[in-house]
């Protein structure tokens, strides 16, 4: 079978590539699908971890993860039509105004 | 055989987000990163999770990305999004990916001892799971449907069109 460690590397260049993307891209959406990317990075660390302890729990808070994941996307959504509808821009650095 | 599927998969998956990085426009992000949710849904059920690959199947590359690609059918793209300002924010954000790199090279030579143990043969049969979210794990179960009412009310708010009176 396949060794723990293989999925662990990947979960974390998963996880760089989600923050480097959040760091690089400048829309709002795109921004959002990164953090969706880095909390897949984390799932799979959890169900590699669950699978070579041979226990269900690391499984059991992956589907809390994926439920919460449900819920802050369509929250996050809301608040980006929300500052589309004010701003008519969905990049993030032209929501400046509470630059000093 | 199962070194080959993840091979295949993990590779699948680190392009489609490299894609999705690179990729201007947003709808094809969307669709990149659902090539790489269903990836992701393909290794949890090569390590022996397929409830919890079926629903991320069905929940993240399903529901969620439905959503992503309603919101941007909704947003004028080409009004949204202004012509670049000044790109220097990328060399401090490879810089910043690379640090983060370093330390997770650091924990993972710290985690020596799961080096040797490989991904076990049980299967989290959705049998199982359910026994355990349903006795075990059932108060966190009703909290999270409870948060998932919250947010739901919220979002309507949220976007709702006010009337003036």
């Amino acid at each position: 079978m396949i060794p723990t460690i293989y999925f662990l590397i990947l979960s974390a260049v998963l996880f760089v590539m989600g923050t480097v993307g959040f760091l690089i891209k400048k829309d709002l959406i795109t921004q959002f699908m990164c953090v969706e990317v880095m909390l897949n990075a984390a799932n799979i660390a959890f169900i590699a971890f669950a699978a070579s302890s041979s226990s269900l729990e690391g499984q059991i808070i992956v589907f809390f993860v994926i439920t919460v994941a449900a819920a802050e996307a369509a929250v996050g959504l809301a608040i980006i039509l929300l500052v589309y509808k004010q701003k008519k821009t969905i990049k993030s650095e032209d929501s400046s105004l509470m630059k000093g | 055989m199962a070194v080959f599927l993840f091979a295949l998969l993990s590779i699948t998956c680190i392009g489609s987000i490299t894609g999705m990085i690179l990729c201007k426009n947003q709808a094809y992000c969307a669709l990149f990163l659902i090539l790489a949710f269903i990836c992701t849904g393909g290794l949890f059920g090569l390590m022996n999770a397929p409830f919890i690959a079926v629903v991320q199947i069905i929940i993240y590359a399903g529901a969620i990305m439905v959503l992503f690609i309603f919101v941007i059918m909704m947003i004028d793209i080409r009004q949204g999004l202004t012509p670049e300002k000044k790109r220097w924010i990328v060399y401090p954000s490879l810089g910043i990916g690379l640090i983060l790199v370093i330390e997770l090279i650091f924990v993972l030579n710290r985690i020596q001892d799961l080096s040797g143990t490989n991904v076990s043969e049980t299967v989290g049969s959705p049998k199982i799971l359910g026994k355990i979210l349903f006795t075990k794990y059932l108060y966190p179960f009703e909290i999270t449907s409870v948060l998932i009412i919250a947010a739901l009310v919220g979002a309507i708010v949220l976007v709702k069109e006010k009337d003036n009176k």
